[in-house]
């Protein structure tokens, strides 16, 4: 889990994020225990209220529930919730930043497909083009 | 309950408003960031709120209760000064036992662990730490101190980055396992940005603003690029910090980040960026 603090997205989104990524990983388990707010807002140095409205944003769309007196657990379902949420704005979050970065850089769109299809085959035809 | 009400403060030293007429209401259990330039008064209203000086107008009211003379109300701040109070002959073990005597709900094996964490000799007199270790030493007694109020007036002066990375875990972990109200005056801003819940700036005495961090920053944004396309996407918007590096300019936009001009700034090839709080600072309070 990193935060980037430059980074445009406010620390709550960002940390809610990080949390949605382990579990996606496997590293936070369905229904298994979560680390305290406390440990997250001391491990990042940020303030616990920060921290608490990152954690509060995946408790309201049912991705981690609190058990009272215990702490916060991950949802059954959890992982299959956070997969179609990311699916969905996967084109937002990265083939239009990769589409903007491309045309910075001069690549069409046929050399991104060439790229994603076949690695890193672009420069290697340049080369035998070259010769 | 842990409030603060400054009603109508001001102080006057001669012919010098220290500060002039300032209204803040401080909650309970939040930790704010008190930013100032040097001279803008920040200790001043620090020593008020501490019965340390009298206000010359105006009054300072803690759960209800004048702070004027009022020992009740002020055993319930500790404040941690930036010059040093305390006896210079004096052991630092000593002192953290008269402060239990101040404060009877002081932690002396929290302080005592802190000092070993901190590489603190608790048998060296006050006179013989170094300047890092003097803001040590007070930091501890106040983080300690278990006061409803604490008040932190610049903490990590001469501290190196490893201690005073040190000092801000343990403040947020002291903090999150006893709720206070905890005031920290500092000039590291971009430091105490992501520890400090609500801003409170002030200039030549007066309130400049009083704001949640998340809210001031979602309030502007940076944006950049090619100097002239910059200067036709800023155009009849506020902006601070505009800085010019050959033809590349960069600017703060003082608008909601939420009120972008996505698609200009996709036609003139810009960037944007968070704001940062340190910026913000700089133009509100130049």
């Amino acid at each position: 889990m990193l935060i980037d603090f430059n980074s445009e997205k406010p620390i709550y989104l960002q940390l809610a994020e990080a949390i949605e990524d382990n579990i996606l990983k496997g590293i936070f388990e369905e229904e298994a225990q979560i680390v305290s707010t406390t440990e997250i807002s001391v491990k990042y140095r940020i303030n616990p209220a920060t921290a608490g409205k990152g954690v509060n944003v995946l408790v309201d769309e049912g991705i981690l529930y609190k058990k009272r007196g215990l702490g916060m657990f991950v949802s059954a379902g959890a992982k299959r919730k956070i997969l179609e949420k990311r699916r969905n704005s996967f084109y937002e979050e990265y083939v239009q930043s990769l589409l903007e970065e491309a045309a910075k850089l001069n690549i069409s769109k046929e050399d991104i497909v060439k790229m994603i299809v076949g690695g890193n085959e672009i420069e290697d035809n340049s080369d035998k083009g070259s010769k | 309950m842990k409030t603060i009400q400054i009603k109508g403060v001001s102080k006057v030293y001669g012919r010098t408003k220290a500060l002039d007429k300032v209204d803040i209401t401080i909650e309970s259990n939040r930790i704010y960031g008190l930013l100032g330039r040097n001279g803008a008064g920040k200790t001043t209203l620090l020593n008020l709120m501490t019965n340390k000086i009298f206000p010359t107008e105006g009054e300072i009211v803690i759960d209800g209760e004048t702070v004027l003379e009022n020992d009740k109300a002020l055993r319930n701040i500790f404040y941690m000064t930036e010059q040093n109070l305390y006896p210079e002959g004096e052991r630092i073990r000593n002192i953290y036992k008269w402060t239990k005597e101040f404060y009877p709900s002081f932690d002396m094996e929290y302080a005592k662990g802190l000092s070993e964490k901190f590489g603190l000799d608790t048998k060296k007199k006050v006179k013989d730490l170094s300047t890092g270790y003097a803001s040590i030493f007070k930091a501890i007694a106040a983080l300690a101190s278990n006061a409803d109020i604490v008040l932190f007036d610049e903490p990590v002066l001469g501290l190196d980055a490893n201690h005073r990375d040190m000092f801000y875990r343990e403040l947020i972990s002291s903090y999150s396992e006893s709720p206070k109200t905890i005031i920290i005056s500092t000039h590291l801003i971009e430091e105490v940005a992501s520890v400090i819940e609500e801003a409170i700036i002030i200039k030549e005495g007066k309130l400049i603003l009083k704001q949640s961090v998340e809210e001031l920053l979602s309030g502007a944004y940076i944006v950049s690029g090619e100097a002239s396309r910059v200067d036709k996407y800023i155009q009849g918007k506020k902006c601070v910090g505009i800085e010019t590096i050959g033809s590349f300019k960069s600017a703060t936009v003082l608008e909601a980040v939420n009120n972008r001009d996505e698609a200009l700034s996709e036609e003139l090839k810009l960037e944007f960026a968070r704001a940062e709080l340190q910026k913000l600072f700089i133009s509100l309070t130049n």
